[in-house]
């Protein structure tokens, strides 16, 4: 078995009577992109702070390449961080601020000089080297940024959400960038952001955190499609949720009457669910199905109509709202793109349905 | 409209233009035109630079200028060195209540009066002053020990008067030094004196620079500390115009005087300025 790159146990750390992080555990691969994906406040920089130096963790280990870093110094650990606003030195032009750690580390000058060159010509940026930090876009000071930590080839990359201060469009684009530097260093990125798409789109392994604690660790797909806790459901993605009490349960499957007075069937994916719980059902909106008539949703088993109360245009990312018949709260549709739809306007009965595979349902905890 | 604007234009600008034509403008040039006078008679005088030779020509004018030009710089340096820690501390380290109540006490000295301040200094170091007497209580010294009068306490006393403003620059710039730009020298391996050289100096440099530029002209234009801590024979150069002045009625000589101590703190700020690669605008705007 291959030693992990990065791995912490049972990492903990407390500011006086509150804890920011608590008994978090992860492991992550060689070569891999992991991310920790968090509500802003949920403990996911002090962790980023603890791999990096900054701070010393309450209890816990943090091993890299299986050696432990607890001791070492931030400038001793073979780990670097590309800072949430980059950090580059403004008094340096960008071939010194690249080979800053190597002259700390001692290397030669024409070493240096070589070094340098390679990764300015591996980000694409090769000629820049004489200019000024400011005269860089933004898109353009990102891979410097990253470059400045590539070039002192470390084990691990940290990544304290740096694509936060672009706009939409470079964000979108530096996405597929950061992905592609990533196998073309072919080195460990862990990568926090609060942003789902950012670790949806670039990780191998993404971790959830919330209130200082991991959620659910899994591949992207793991976590849209099997949340294994209702914060996990309903953060990563869009979500209806019905709370209600379950009503009866064979095997997996259950029936759940919501408070809103809906019958709906949902699955509980191997979780202990049994009759009589309060519990929640999450269902994505585009997992339900959208029909004109009551015969295209027959092989559902859950099925409702309902009234349109608004149309929730976004281009691909279209929903609508829809007011159920039978009563309660509103339900959020995805509108396909097919063009069938393309006239639906508001106070339009459309009929909707869904397989109970797609209700994931958890227990609430009572008490 | 047009004419309003202009009005108000007008308005806003004429104090500025009474402060430096009355204050700064005229004076200075009646003050060199007089330094090119030379008494030839009773009520009688001619265009000349006799004054200017006679500075040249008298060795305890040139030494007293030279030494106060030195002492100056040194000063300002032992300021930067003594500010330097205390602003970065201000600055980067303390947080909340305590960094307010540290830069209150910075200012504090300058609620007295700079007479009063420096005769603080003097009930401390005078001969039956409280060191003197902490001395010789400890047994450290036999007799009362006089720590007046001499380039040392001058020195003391220059450094204490120009330290606010010394520190008041340095954690302005210091401030605007981003945190995770330390800590990125940090994580890509610099130790802390490689970052303070090549991040946080480099960083600091125009903060530097201007409060060097303050803190030397006070010290070089102070006549109070070095008359008051230094005694009689303290040989400050401004003590010299004021005998010129006031002592001898020689205004013709004391212009000239003056006119040099100008002359000297232009080109030790405009040497200072090329030698660090700082402009004026960088450093004062």
């Amino acid at each position: 078995m291959t030693i992990p790159d990065l791995e912490c146990t049972d990492l903990t750390k407390r500011f006086g009577d509150t804890s920011a992080v608590e008994n978090v555990s992860f492991e992550v691969p060689p070569g891999s992109f992991f991310s920790i994906l968090g509500p802003s406040g949920c403990g996911k920089t002090t962790i980023m702070r603890m791999i990096a130096g900054f701070l010393a963790p309450t209890s816990g280990d943090i091993r890299i390449k299986g050696r432990s870093v607890l001791d070492a110094p931030p400038n001793k650990r073979p780990v670097n961080m590309v800072f949430q606003h980059l950090a580059l030195f403004p008094m340096m032009n960008i071939a010194d601020n690249i080979g800053y750690g190597l002259r700390r580390q001692g290397v030669s000058k024409p070493e240096i000089t070589r070094k340098v060159g390679e990764v300015l010509e591996r980000i694409g940026l090769p000629d820049i080297g004489e200019r000024k930090v400011d005269e860089l876009s933004g898109g353009q000071k990102q891979r410097v940024a990253i470059a400045r930590c590539m070039v002192l080839e470390p084990d691990v990359l940290l990544l304290d959400e740096p694509l936060g201060a672009l706009d939409l469009k470079l964000r979108e684009h530096m996405k597929i960038e950061l992905k592609a530097l990533q196998s073309a260093f072919d080195t460990t990125f862990v990568y926090i952001t609060h942003d789902q798409s950012e670790a949806l789109v670039m990780s191998d392994n993404i971790a959830v955190m919330n209130a200082g604690r991991f959620e659910q660790i899994g591949s992207a797909r793991d976590l849209y499609y099997r949340p294994e806790t209702p914060f996990v459901a309903s953060f990563v993605g869009d979500s209806n949720r019905w709370r209600g009490r379950v009503v009866s349960v064979s095997g997996d499957n259950l029936r759940l009457r919501s408070e809103s007075g809906l019958d709906l069937c949902g699955n509980s994916h191997g979780r202990p669910v049994s009759d009589g719980d309060e519990a929640e059902i999450f269902v994505r909106p585009e997992a339900i199905r959208l029909g004109r008539g009551e015969a295209d949703i027959a092989h559902f088993d859950n099925r409702l109509s309902g009234r349109v109360t608004s149309l929730l245009f976004n281009g691909a990312a279209s929903r609508i709202l829809l007011r159920p018949d039978s009563g309660g709260e509103e339900i959020e549709v995805a509108l396909p793109q097919s063009g069938e739809f393309a006239h639906l306007s508001r106070g339009d009965t459309v009929h909707v349905g869904w397989s109970s595979d797609q209700g994931n349902c958890f227990a609430t905890e009572t008490g | 409209m047009q004419a309003a604007h202009r009005l108000g234009f007008v308005l806003l600008l004429t104090p500025l233009l009474l402060w430096l034509s009355l204050l700064i403008l005229i004076p200075h040039v009646d003050m060199f035109l007089v330094s090119l006078r030379e008494r030839v008679g009773v009520g009688e005088y001619a265009t000349s630079l006799a004054n200017y030779r006679s500075f040249i020509d008298e060795p305890l004018y040139l030494w007293t200028f030279a030494r106060t030009a030195v002492m100056s710089v040194m000063a300002t340096a032992l300021t930067l060195l003594i500010g330097f820690p205390v602003a970065y501390y201000i600055a980067k380290m303390a947080r909340g209540r305590v960094r307010s109540a540290l830069f209150l006490l910075c200012l504090v000295p300058f609620w007295v009066s700079e007479l009063v301040r420096t005769f603080g200094w003097m009930i401390l170091l005078r001969e039956t002053g409280l060191f003197s007497s902490l001395l010789q209580w400890a047994g450290l010294v036999d007799g009362p020990v006089e720590m007046l009068y001499n380039d040392v306490a001058i020195m003391v006393g220059l450094v204490y008067t120009s330290m606010l403003f010394m520190v008041v620059p340095l954690v302005t710039t210091l401030d605007s030094l981003d945190d995770s730009v330390i800590e990125a020298g940090y994580d890509l391996g610099g130790s802390g004196p490689s970052i303070l050289r090549e991040i946080v100096i480099p960083h600091a440099m125009p903060g530097i620079v201007s409060g060097s530029i303050v803190v030397f002209m006070l010290s070089l234009g102070n006549y109070l500390t070095p008359i008051m801590l230094g005694g009689k024979d303290s040989l400050w150069f401004t003590e010299l115009i004021y005998s010129q002045f006031i002592v001898r009625f020689n205004w013709e000589l004391g212009a000239a005087f003056g006119f040099m101590l100008l002359i000297l703190s232009s080109v030790i700020v405009w040497g200072t300025l090329r030698l660090t690669g700082q402009t004026l605008e960088k450093t004062m705007g």
